[in-house]
């Protein structure tokens, strides 16, 4: 798993990249009461905003962190947003991307580096 | 943050948890560790306690209570004289083009008024009420703590203190003693449900709060619990719902001025921008502020422009606070719009993130109040 200093993951999943918020991330926004993700075989390019997360107190935007195409969406976070509070690392993951380049995931932390980051 | 003023209960903020922000010049807590959803749900539930030791605490002290209600009554469109000894009013200060320069409670204390005033407004207030007030003291305190304990089992918990508590109704104020505290209460609130604020020196504030958090019910709120509480009230927030630019009228603020200083009354007028004030309770506003339910699940914030339809051009009014109502579970909104969208079950669309999503002219408060009449 990479990590970027969005507090996003990135986990390769065969050919597909699975993108979602860390945990850290998640704590600093408090209750997420809505997550407005793209529509599949949207293309999109890295630092792109892709994804809208709503808390109770604001909106944050998530950028897509490497090119690509976007082949699936976590459908479950359109009833349960909670998803990506209480398993932000598992089931409350955001999108599957299709990566045009899938060596921009090398420029990434791995779990060391992102908790030194955030240590 | 090292600039940032403290309210008497900072330490105590820290060992709780709190993630501090500033607040109009001070650090105040957002959240605690429970978190917004489940501090919302608490105070609904059981007993919140905020503090809100940032607003402006001022004494008014004039030759008896009569000179300083007239006094007073010449900067608010508000019936001050006639309100009894122990009660309490809501009201505003209002500029001579009728707008809303703060908005406040004042209290009849026997002697003196006691007023409470908005923190990012106190400067302005008190400054504005020592050159206006004509033989009239204004005092600002500034060795008390305010304190907010406000939910369902508030009476419980404060009876449990001093037996009057329970005696009070909603806009009673009284001194209680707490802790040993000599303390100001009144019975209101600013999140729809029943509840005391708590004007306690000081010096023994961090005690006071801790005795009232050492009950089961009690649990300590933010200031982002305490936003979406007062949304799903309907009360409006100062700076966002009004402002300079808001009139009583615009503002859906009619009941807080009473018929004796209504044309017609017998002090009627009398107060910076009574003519167009008094001509909009006559005649309406051009805009007026509405509950606002967007139809989907996304929240809507301040500043979303609204149109009549879902290709308009024309904007007919904007949201000025928008959030998540944890009590009412979906998305809900204030805003400012056109006279001839006001009416409950009118659609209009809010301009979200480039596309147009329709929200629901709908009456407030979103959930019902709670006081104890």
């Amino acid at each position: 798993m990479k990590f970027t200093e969005e507090h996003e993951w990135l986990r390769a999943e065969g050919d597909l990249v699975v993108v979602g918020i860390t945990s850290h991330a998640s704590a600093q926004l408090g209750d997420i009461v809505f997550v407005e993700l793209p529509d599949v075989g949207t293309v999109v390019a890295k630092d792109d905003e892709v994804v809208v997360i709503e808390s109770v107190k604001a909106a944050s935007d998530i950028l897509a962190p490497i090119d690509g195409e976007i082949v699936e969406i976590n459908e479950a976070l359109g009833d349960t947003p909670s998803l990506a509070n209480d398993d932000a690392m598992g089931e409350g993951w955001f999108m599957k991307i299709r990566p045009s380049d899938p060596a921009q995931m090398d420029a990434y932390m791995d779990e060391a580096a992102y908790n030194a980051l955030i240590a | 943050m090292s600039d940032l003023l403290h309210t008497p209960l900072f330490d105590l903020h820290a060992k709780l948890g709190a993630k501090m922000v500033p607040y109009a010049g001070y650090a105040m807590p957002l959240q605690y560790p429970l978190g917004v959803m489940k501090e919302h749900t608490h105070t609904r539930e059981k007993v919140g306690l905020f503090d809100v030791s940032h607003m402006g605490q001022v004494l008014l002290e004039g030759t008896d209570f009569e000179a300083t209600a007239l006094a007073l009554e010449t900067l608010v469109p508000v019936d001050v004289l006639g309100l009894a000894e122990g009660r309490q009013r809501y009201g505003f200060f209002t500029n001579d083009a009728g707008g809303i320069m703060d908005d406040l409670m004042l209290a009849n204390r026997g002697d003196h008024i006691f007023v409470v005033v908005n923190a990012a407004c106190k400067a302005a207030d008190i400054a504005h009420m020592t050159a206006n007030l004509d033989g009239v003291s204004v005092t600002e305190v500034t060795d008390r703590a305010l304190l907010a304990l406000q939910g369902p089992a508030a009476e419980a918990v404060l009876a449990a203190f001093d037996p009057r508590a329970a005696e009070m109704r909603f806009m009673d104020v009284a001194t209680l003693t707490l802790n040993g505290a000599e303390c100001w209460v009144s019975r209101s609130g600013y999140t729809g449900e029943d509840g005391y604020e708590i004007s306690v020196p000081a010096a023994q504030a961090e005690e006071l709060t801790r005795s009232l958090l050492a009950h089961d019910d009690v649990e300590a709120i933010g200031l982002a619990a305490r936003n979406s509480l007062r949304l799903e009230a309907g009360l409006c927030l100062y700076g966002n719902d009004i402002d300079v630019e808001t009139t009583p009228t615009e503002a859906a603020l009619n009941w807080a001025i009473q018929k004796v200083r209504r044309t017609g009354g017998a002090r009627a007028g009398g107060f910076p921008g009574a003519d167009i004030i008094l001509g909009e309770l006559a005649n309406g506003a051009v805009r007026k502020r509405v509950g606002l339910l967007p139809d989907g699940p996304a929240p809507m914030r301040e500043g979303v422009v609204l149109y009549s339809d879902a290709e308009s051009d024309a904007p007919i009014g904007t949201i000025a606070s928008g959030s998540f109502g944890p009590t009412v579970g979906g998305p809900i909104a204030m805003g400012m719009v056109a006279a001839e969208f006001t009416t409950n079950g009118t659609i209009v669309f809010g301009a979200l993130r480039g596309k147009r999503l329709p929200l629901t002219v709908t009456a407030l408060p979103f959930v019902p109040a709670n006081f104890k009449r």
